[in-house]
């Protein structure tokens, strides 16, 4: 009846995490009843759960990637305090299987649940509003992608209290993700949220391309959208070629896993190198989908903030173009060491090293838009500076690991981890809290505060450093990643430093709280009335913070870059102009329903809990064809209703 | 072992008289050049940047070159990057503004140029270092190579010795001088073999063979890992490279040789049951086929016909 569950998958022999989760629990709970003392679910229902509209969505991807940030960043601290302690004979407190655990669930957790909702979050909210329009392409389907990512998120964390998560990285690899090897439900938690986050992912990207192809304000041509739009395109073209890869492959590993097939197994003609090669060439281009965005953010940030338009606006979205090809040839280098011919080798190593050039040519264009400009350090300038210097050291360590025979003695050492997170913390963690202090005016309305912000930042920075310069120096000693222990009593100094450094990042992540809190409590006096807080140059900027649902009630005429900058500059039009009727979508319960459907059948399919399983996806497909065959999805907005709300949204938010 | 503490932290501090104060920039800057100091000197203790064979040496000295290389482009840019963001902060009265560049095709080239050189150059380094330094390369030499089979087991090292018929789990010795041909594979899952002061390391993988060539110049004790994640008991799973004079290995062929058990089918099964942390051993004598029947996957079950019979799978050899 319930296949492999029993009490027994409960882990009552490893407190840490029960109490962990019974903490979360207990504040779930008191947020959830203080909802329902304050009568708030229908609010709550109406304006966000079933709201289709681009801007609450994105919202809601950044407060998911901001909860499982502090989720995996437990696990990163658990893990730095389990390399601090166990030295020498020493065995820590973390056993082999539970820490083997902690990094498979902070890689996965970081990558798909921190930094991909955390770009997609900006995208979904910066880019219509950028382009001049309504509204994504598909809104409905925006729905349903958050909601879906929001699914895998919570079978995540279900896997800390019912069973257990993957001990295999988060990579995956077999033979050892094998049934063979990984008989329990690890592995299939791991795969089974994967392939549920993956999809709406892809949905996400499908309808971001789809978006910035068909839908863009009159006038708008391709090479007069923001840098940042076209970071999102590019971005999003690598989710819809990439991402389907990984689900195709995730498929075999389950097959193998489910029924007995041999695609990656050891024995009947398996071949364990071809899942190592298909989850990377997902897993190349997955790290240019998190730093594409972050590009664009910095690119934004860089010319807003020195009053100047970016430097070489062309040549910035070649190299993303660029980037964007080149990151589907190197998928190789992430195993030079699997015994492939020096050819081979060399090829994808050049390959690799070829990005460096579209690279190189964007941090010099910055370099060119910050040299003459009048610089204003706002804390999302802060995140700029530490990025560009940051990222530079971290670009020249990846490029280093592309040379053949130095990845030979690099390889999966902590060397290696060192670059990684140089690139994920320095370029694309910097890039999402820019683009968070950025915008965070234009979602609602009130900027957030500069000095928390600030303190947050050097925190954020020093702690990196602490963290990760000792990892590299490791790493050159030969100190291979996920050791649960350390034999080498030598390397306990830098790991007490490295340890140290996650202590700091964790003051920067409280600082970010305290800015939140403090935003909050003071937003009266922060109020951002014109819309345009940073003297900005695009078109997110030229609606009111926060922008009605419509965003704009007449869609803007573009002719030149910076839109915005140049109506500014022209002097902006006083006279009311002619306001039309418009059709805006309605709400949409079919994301949260089709997610409670897929969590539902997730946690069946882990399980074996077939009956189930087979309830819940017929349940998902009904719901798919209700919606689908329902007429009553968009609502009108009449042009006088909507003179009448622009006038009272202009008398009260803008000063005329 | 390492000895952390620098002798300048040690010293008396007595400021120079007539000096009043030490200003904190000067304490925080002594600070990091200490640090630094420490954090060079613990690069030397071992490791990577400490090879002690050929294949090692050469591997470090690309990656100096290549860093060197990149630092040219990059330090500056870093410095760049600091000095125009603080020259043109918006308080400062002295920076000329400069109003929005169009199309400057002369900048332009420069700046899509730099980055390109670089890379034109590192790939020639790249090019080069993967054919010489490739694992498959015999290390030319007078003397005739040790042959060294490896095989990856739940959680220890396997060495056999084909022509002297011995093997021995986490424990490998080498004569100094002599270039070492690996062949190996893995009878469980992925691993890495690595010798982080020799040089490359390889996969191993079931199923198949991949090859590395190695050889230690200097006498001495060199730890060894696996560099692949590989469940429960991967943070035991070391061994220790033991690089001796000739004479002292042939000393110790011949004593392994006639001391301990043999390594046969039924012991190898035992062997091959999964454990952690295993203590250095040898066996006297192994079995000729045994590691051709672990690369086949037959090791476990003798009766099982090696090819022929029923379908097996080719033997790979990994890679293209």
């Amino acid at each position: 009846m319930l296949g492999k569950l029993s009490w027994a998958a409960i882990p009552f022999y490893q407190p840490l995490p029960l109490y962990a989760m019974g903490v979360v629990g207990i504040v779930i709970l008191a947020v959830l009843g203080r909802v329902t003392v304050k009568g708030g679910w229908p609010y709550l229902w109406r304006e966000w759960l079933t709201s289709v509209d681009h801007k609450r969505i994105g919202v809601m991807y950044l407060i998911l990637a901001l909860i499982m940030l502090l989720r995996g960043f437990s696990d990163a601290i658990m893990m730095r305090s389990q390399q601090a302690i166990a030295i020498g004979g020493a065995q820590g407190y973390l056993p082999p299987d539970h820490y083997d655990q902690i990094f498979s669930s902070h890689g996965t957790i970081m990558i798909f649940f921190v930094a991909m909702p955390f770009v997609i979050g900006l995208m979904n909210f910066v880019v219509p509003l950028q382009l001049g329009v309504r509204d994504v392409a598909f809104p409905v389907l925006n729905s349903v992608s958050f909601w879906l990512t929001a699914s895998g998120a919570l079978l995540i964390n279900l896997s800390l209290v019912i069973g257990s998560f993957a001990r295999t990285g988060w990579m995956g690899y077999p033979p050892l993700s094998e049934l063979a090897y990984s008989p329990d439900v690890g592995v299939d938690y791991y795969l089974w949220l994967l392939q549920i986050s993956g999809v709406g992912t892809l949905f996400a990207g499908i309808n971001m391309v789809t978006t910035i192809l068909k839908l863009r304000a009159p006038g708008m041509i391709y090479f007069r959208m923001p840098v940042f739009c076209w970071s999102a395109l590019t971005s999003s073209i690598l989710i819809v070629v990439a991402f389907p890869i990984l689900t195709a492959t995730f498929a075999m590993l389950l097959l193998d896993r489910y029924v007995g097939m041999h695609f990656f197994t050891n024995d009947a003609g398996g071949n364990m190198m071809m899942y190592v090669n298909l989850f990377w060439a997902w897993g190349h281009p997955e790290v240019y989908i998190l730093i594409l965005p972050a590009f664009g953010v910095f690119s934004e940030v860089i010319a807003t903030f020195s009053g100047k338009a970016l430097f070489s606006y062309r040549s910035m979205v070649f190299a993303l173009l660029a980037i964007c090809i080149l990151s589907f040839m190197v998928w190789l280098h992430h195993f030079f060491t699997m015994g492939a011919s020096a050819d081979v080798n060399a090829f994808f190593g050049i390959m690799s090293m070829i990005i460096g050039v579209p690279t190189g040519v964007k941090v010099f264009n910055w370099l060119f838009t910050l040299f003459g400009g009048r610089v204003v350090f706002r804390t999302p300038v802060l995140f700029s500076i530490g990025f560009m210097v940051t990222f530079v050291i971290g670009g020249m360590t990846g490029v280093l690991l592309a040379v053949p025979p130095v990845d030979f003695v690099l390889h999966n050492s902590v060397f290696l981890v060192a670059h990684f997170h140089n690139v994920i913390i320095g370029g694309v963690i910097f890039g999402a809290l820019a683009g968070y202090n950025y915008w965070f005016p234009k979602a609602f309305g009130f900027t957030l505060d500069e000095r928390w912000g600030k303190a947050s930042f050097w925190c954020w920075l020093i702690g990196f450093y602490l963290a990760f310069m000792p990892l590299y120096v490791l790493g050159l000693m030969g100190m291979t990643r996920r050791l649960q222990h350390i034999a080498d009593p030598s390397w306990r100094p830098l790991l007490l430093v490295a340890e140290a450094g996650a202590v700091v990042i964790f003051l920067g992540i409280l600082c970010q709280i305290a800015q939140l809190y403090v935003s909050i409590r003071t937003r009266e006096s922060r109020r951002d009335l014109t819309g345009d807080p940073w003297n900005g140059r695009t078109l997110e900027w030229a609606t009111s913070s926060p922008p009605p649902p419509y965003n704009f009630a007449v869609l803007p005429r573009v002719e030149t870059i910076d839109a915005f900058w140049e109506m500014k500059r022209r002097g902006l039009t006083a006279a009311e102009p002619a306001y039309e009727t418009i059709e805006m979508p309605r709400n949409s319960p079919i994301g949260i329903v089709i997610a409670f459907f897929a969590v539902l059948s997730g946690f069946a399919l882990i399980w074996h809990i077939w009956w189930l399983a087979i309830l819940a996806l017929l349940a998902i497909a009904v719901t798919v064809m209700v919606f689908g065959w329902s007429e009553n999805r968009e609502r009108e907005i009449p042009a006088n209703e909507m003179a009448r709300m622009e006038r009272v949204r202009l008398g009260l938010g803008r000063p005329a | 072992m390492h000895e952390w503490r620098c002798a300048t932290l040690d010293a008396p501090h007595d400021p120079a008289p007539g000096v009043r104060f030490v200003p904190w920039r000067v304490g925080s800057l002594r600070w990091v050049v200490v640090c630094a100091a420490s954090l060079l000197a613990s690069c030397h203790q071992a490791g990577v940047l400490d090879p002690q064979g050929p294949i090692g040496s050469a591997e470090r000295l690309i990656l100096f070159n290549a860093t060197a290389i990149m630092l040219v482009v990059v330090a500056p840019v870093i410095l760049a990057t600091l000095g125009f963001a603080w020259w043109y902060r918006s308080a400062n009265p002295r920076a000329s503004r400069k109003a929005d560049s169009g199309y400057e095709g002369r900048i332009e080239f420069v700046v899509w140029s730099i980055p390109a050189l670089v890379v034109i150059l590192l790939s020639g380094v790249c090019w080069i270092g993967a054919h010489r330094l490739d694992p498959r390369a015999p290390i030319p030499a007078n003397v005739k190579p040790l042959e060294v089979d490896v095989v990856s087991l739940d959680w220890k090292w396997l060495f056999i010795y084909p022509a002297q018929g011995i093997a021995a789990v986490n424990q490998l010795v080498v004569p100094v001088g002599t270039p070492v041909q690996f062949r190996l594979t893995s009878a469980t899952v992925m691993n890495s073999f690595f010798v982080p002061q020799l040089g490359s390391q390889i996969y191993t993988m079931p199923g198949m063979t991949t090859q590395l060539n190695l050889m230690a110049q200097n006498v001495g004790d060199y730890p060894g890992i696996s560099a692949n994640f590989s469940g429960d008991g991967f943070a035991d799973m070391r061994f220790i490279v033991k690089a001796a004079p000739e004479g002292d290995f042939a000393a110790w062929v011949a004593k392994v040789r006639g001391a301990g058990s043999a390594l046969d089918m039924t012991g190898y099964a035992k062997l091959a049951k999964p454990s952690e942390a295993v203590p250095p051993t040898t066996y006297r004598a192994v079995d000729p086929e045994l590691f051709e029947r672990i690369v086949d996957q037959t090791a476990l079950d003798p009766e099982k016909p090696r090819a022929g019979g029923a379908w097996s799978p080719p033997v790979r050899q990994a890679g293209g």
